[in-house]
């Protein structure tokens, strides 16, 4: 088991290295950073021009190879260059990291668990009234970008927030610029401004999750081991839940490895809607600011997610079901 | 366990049951309601019995006749939507409509149940041994985690597993079918039962693997004293095992009595068909199989009357009036009450219990039993012809196939990227056989001893691995592409499943002119060779236009056939052609082989593993073991005289369906399971299970150990076999 693992995460350093260096090729070669410079007010002199890309590693006229090679070796030291306005891109990397992950961490953990929940309790009561009413509304939310849903969300809050009078749902921002109190009250106010971001991104998964588990729990419902524990003297109720439950969760636990480790980059909508300084953001500001060494960050950083996810959920499938066991 | 509790508990048992039964259903009916406007299925309507401690009822039907969801109801594992009325009584208390949280206190305690399917019985992602602890957790919280855990190391133990301690931790996945079984069978035994209601128990297993399983039965009914209800479609299983039968037919009894009673004196027409459809492996001139015409009613839309006239011989149109009752023979009503009662009687009743006396649901069961019938006598037996080759020594006859020395390795590889080669499977490891024209040859074994991957190895018509196959005298190896594609014109293969081998989209006569199409027959010889075929096979002209779904098991087998005979082969290849099908289905099919054989000539390559259908329908067979053959020979001479310790187990492991010498019989139970063909055992394979090597000197082992036997005469005669001692 070890040595299989061990092999899985060399595959994934080899497929990790291809991915961030297309993506920085891609990156270098149509992204246009002198444009940034030579738009700016009053225009720069083409040498000043010149120089800034050079001092960046950006500069078109340079070889790409040559290019590539410096970002590369920067890479391999845990540099990945400056941002085009001079900033180093590790540090803030880390930072947009933290915003993401603080938003889909809860959302992801609260959505699927709503999401399995229902799922399985609808399979049991399948094509019932509770079962026809979450197809319905899980089908409705799949059906609706997320986009949409986070729009209709905020215009939702600022309704309610006009007939209340008061800022009762907070819709924009990380945190109260300028506020200061206790430690307590700072949590409570980042909590405040998480709630409604949140809540959209688990709106998604949970309609995701439910149809997933669904089916999963459809699959083992009908199961001859179900019916063995009934028969030895298990309610159905716990029958279900030890027995079907069980062996019906394993898929979803590695669907929700792989839906985390997307999510890390893929909140994008969200992020930018309710103004949350994440990963995704950064990412769609970095194209329009021609920012080369950002898109390549990004995309190291998705595919370390990507690749983490599904040797995560290697490891966890391995350890829930014994007959992938070697 | 031991003895003292087991009699601690007996005693306790008996106090409040002394001779009273112990599980007594009454009247019991099961409808499945229609969904979506589709009818009402009445899968059980009206089923009574009883059983006494200790004693051992069979229910016996076909599939669709309603004997296992009888005992699902009375287990309470039927799901919520079912419709259940009448009675179940467990020790006279009323458990039927009992809620969920009461009937699971009683089952596995009072009544617990085996099922068909061990393979997928066991939740994959528990260990064996916290399963089994499981169940005797859940009746008796009291019981500590290790007091729980030693008992299910005994039970394993009981059940005969070995090394128990040790396989507690092991997963289901990690166990062969037959030990899955066992503990299965632990399970329902954990809390010694009342009553064991056993579904099929070994239908899903092999010969030498189910006659284990019945030695265990035998053994769980002797430790726990429990009354055993033992549904089977088998009735080899049940002659020799149960007290009392009681034949099921579209979801109601329609015979019960001892099992002398029904297998001697059977009075009742559907049971006299099933016991002549079987084929006999004790019978050296059987004839032809009873077939029984026709196919099990629709249970959503049952006829009027008797549901089994539409396939009786002997129907009377007052059979059609009204069902009869189950009475003892010769208190039916006669036909001319029952014309004047007219058919406003409606559906008949039962007399509610249980006499123990035969009992039959049949208005002529009188007349049956003073006329002493047989089912010879009430059904219409076809004439087979003799074959023309019959009286041509089979040495000139011209040879359709040779196979010498054939292997079929398959490597194990292990790595994802720089794969290397860690193991072989020897899935056939060089076996010699040949087959004439107009002649049957049976390939039998348990499940993977090679015998399906031999047929795939020769219908492939490609160059082996190793050593040769010939088709009619032309060796596979040097075969062109279009030599190959004409050669497949005269051998033709006949699937086990009739379900998955015919296309669901597309009509009986596509299907059958698919192949003179691919030979580029000319259109309005397909048709009129599709529609030969049709009547050849025992369908209808007007089946041509329907699709495989319309069709039960039988008549899809008999569509399998007529494609494979569409090119007019020479060879037919049969893997495992009956199998699939129901005992009555069986013998019309059956049948129909013999009837073409005779008619065509035909050579036929016959894979199996019942051996009672290959006796019937073999002229030589071939008994093959971990990929070799072990025995061959004329079918008569190795049934008659077994050589090989393999064949006699095999041979001896197959339960009769006459109980009377089914008593009498010892049988051979080997030990243990099939080893695995990665890794067979040096020397003779054999000889880890074999009955006859553990009796052997020193020496002598050394030699089975070392030195593998090889196919040698034994008889003089064709028979051979590839044992160093074997009978000669």
């Amino acid at each position: 088991m070890g040595k299989f693992l061990a092999r899985r995460l060399l595959n994934y350093v080899v497929l990790i290295f291809l991915a961030t260096s297309f993506a920085y090729l891609l990156a270098a070669t149509n992204l246009y950073p002198r444009g940034y410079f030579e738009q700016m007010q009053p225009p720069p002199s083409p040498e000043a021009v010149n120089s800034q890309l050079d001092a960046l590693n950006l500069n078109d006229q340079t070889p790409l190879a040559q290019r590539y090679a410096t970002w590369i070796g920067g890479v391999l030291t845990g540099d990945f260059g400056r941002t085009i306005q001079g900033g180093d891109v590790a540090s803030q990397m880390w930072m947009k990291a933290g915003v993401t992950l603080r938003l889909i961490t809860v959302a992801t953990i609260l959505g699927s668990a709503l999401g399995i929940a229902v799922g399985a309790y609808a399979a049991v009561r399948q094509y019932r009234r509770f079962d026809k009413a979450a197809t319905a509304v899980s089908f409705f939310v799949l059906s609706v970008p997320t986009v949409v849903i986070a729009i209709v969300v905020q215009v939702l809050a600022v309704t309610v927030n006009d007939g209340l009078g008061s800022q009762f749902l907070i819709y924009s921002g990380e945190y109260s610029a300028g506020f200061d109190g206790t430690w307590w009250e700072l949590l409570g106010n980042r909590i405040h401004h998480a709630i409604l971001p949140t809540f959209v991104l688990a709106i998604a998964l949970f309609a995701s999750f439910a149809r997933y588990q669904r089916n999963m729990m459809l699959d083992v419902l009908g199961s001859d081991f179900v019916r063995t524990a009934m028969a030895k003297g298990l309610t159905r109720r716990r029958a279900l839940f030890k027995h079907a439950l069980r062996t019906a969760l394993i898929p979803t636990i590695t669907y929700f490895t792989f839906t985390f480790g997307a999510l890390v980059s893929g909140a994008t909508f969200t992020e930018k809607i309710y103004g949350w300084h994440g990963m995704g953001a950064w990412l769609i500001d970095s194209i329009a600011k021609q920012d080369v060494h950002v898109v390549a960050a990004v995309s190291w950083f998705m595919a370390i997610t990507i690749m983490a996810a599904s040797f995560l959920s290697d490891i966890l499938y391995a350890w829930l079901d014994p007959r992938v066991r070697v | 366990m031991s003895t003292d509790t087991v009699a601690a508990t007996a005693s306790a048992h008996t106090e409040n049951t002394a001779d009273a039964p112990v599980l007594e259903v009454t009247d019991l009916a099961v409808t499945f309601p229609g969904l979506n406007g589709n009818p009402d299925v009445h899968a059980v309507r009206g089923v009574s019995y009883t059983v006494r401690r200790g004693e051992v009822l069979g229910i016996v039907g076909e599939s669709g006749s309603g004997k296992s969801v009888s005992s699902m109801a009375s287990m309470g594992l039927l799901p919520e939507h079912a419709r259940i009325t009448g009675s179940v009584r467990l020790h006279g208390e009323e458990i039927l409509g009992l809620d969920d949280r009461a009937m699971a206190r009683k089952r596995g305690r009072v009544i617990s149940m085996v099922f068909q399917d061990p393979l997928s019985g066991l939740t994959p992602v528990y260990t064996v041994g916290d399963q089994l602890a499981e169940a005797v957790l859940i009746h008796d919280p009291k019981t500590s985690k290790a007091g729980a855990r030693a008992r299910a190391v005994e039970l394993l133990d009981l059940v005969g597993i070995p090394n128990a301690q040790h396989r507690y931790r092991s997963f289901p996945h990690e166990f062969s079918g037959g030990m899955r079984q066992r503990v299965m069978i632990a399970m329902a035994m954990a809390n010694r039962p009342d009553v064991i209601i056993c579904d099929e128990p070994t239908t899903a297993l092999d010969v030498t693997i189910q006659a284990q399983i019945l030695d265990l039965l035998r053994t769980a009914r002797r430790e726990t004293g429990a009354a055993i209800v033992m549904i089977t479609h088998d009735l080899g299983v049940v002659a020799g095992f149960v007290d009392r039968v009681l034949v099921m037919y579209a979801g109601r009894p329609v015979e019960t009595g001892g099992v002398d009673d029904i297998y001697y004196r059977s009075r009742m027409p559907y049971t006299m068909g099933l016991l002549g459809a079987v084929p006999r492996m004790d019978l050296e001139h059987q004839g032809a199989l009873v077939p029984i015409k026709g196919t099990p009613p629709s249970l959503s839309d049952l006829p009027p009357g008797c549901p089994f006239a539409p396939r009786c011989p002997i129907a009377r149109p007052e059979c059609d009036m009204a069902e009869p009752e189950l009475l003892a023979i010769g208190s039916q009503p006669s036909e001319e009450e029952i014309r004047a009662r007219g058919t406003e009687a409606g559906a008949a009743r039962t007399d509610g219990g249980d006499t123990g006396t035969q009992r039959v649901a049949c208005i002529r069961s009188g007349e049956i039993a003073d006329r002493g019938w047989t089912a010879q006598d009430i059904y219409p037996v076809p004439e087979i012809p003799e074959s023309s080759f019959s009286d041509v020594p089979r040495e000139d006859r011209p040879e359709m196939l040779r196979v010498t020395d054939l292997i079929k390795h398959h490597p194990l590889m292990k790595g994802a990227v720089l794969k290397r080669r860690v193991g072989t499977v020897y899935a056939v490891d060089g076996i010699d056989f040949d087959s004439r024209e107009g002649e049957t040859l049976a390939l039998v074994g348990e499940s993977g001893c090679g015998k399906s991957s031999t047929l795939m190895e020769i219908m492939g018509l490609e160059k082996p691995q190793r050593g040769s196959v010939s088709v009619m005298g032309r060796d596979t190896a040097g075969l062109g592409r279009a030599d190959r594609f004409r050669l497949r014109r005269d051998m033709q293969i006949v699937f086990q499943d009739p379900m998955s081998s015919l296309d669901p989209r597309m009509t009986v006569f596509d299907i059958i002119a698919e192949p003179l199409r691919t030979h580029g027959t000319a259109t309005a010889d397909t048709t009129r060779r599709v529609y030969e075929l049709i009547d050849l096979v025992g369908l209808n002209t007007e089946h041509a236009t329907r699709f495989p779904a319309e069709f039960s098991g039988g008549q899809r087998q008999r569509i399998g056939i007529a494609r494979a005979l569409a090119l007019e082969p020479k060879l037919l290849v049969l893997d495992e052609p009956v199998s699939a099908l129901d005992v009555s289905i069986q013998a019309g099919v059956v049948n129909l082989l013999q009837e073409l054989q005779a008619r065509l000539g035909l050579a036929y390559l016959f894979v199996a593993h019942d051996l009672s259908v290959v006796r019937h329908i073999a002229d030589r067979v071939a008994v093959m073991y971990l990929g070799r053959i072990v025995e061959i020979g004329d079918t008569a001479s190795v049934y008659a005289r077994p050589a090989h310790p393999y064949t006699q187990a095999l041979l001896s492991a197959i339960p009769l369906p006459d109980p009377e010498r089914e008593r009498a019989r010892t049988h051979i139970v080997l030990d243990g399971d099939l080893p695995s063909p990665a890794d067979p055992p040096s020397g003779c394979s054999f000889r880890t299970r074999c009955q006859k090597f553990i009796t052997l000197s020193e020496p002598d082992r050394e030699q089975c150990m070392s030195v593998e036997p090889r196919v040698t005469a034994t008889s003089g005669g064709d028979q051979a076999a590839a044992c160093h001692f074997a009978e000669r």
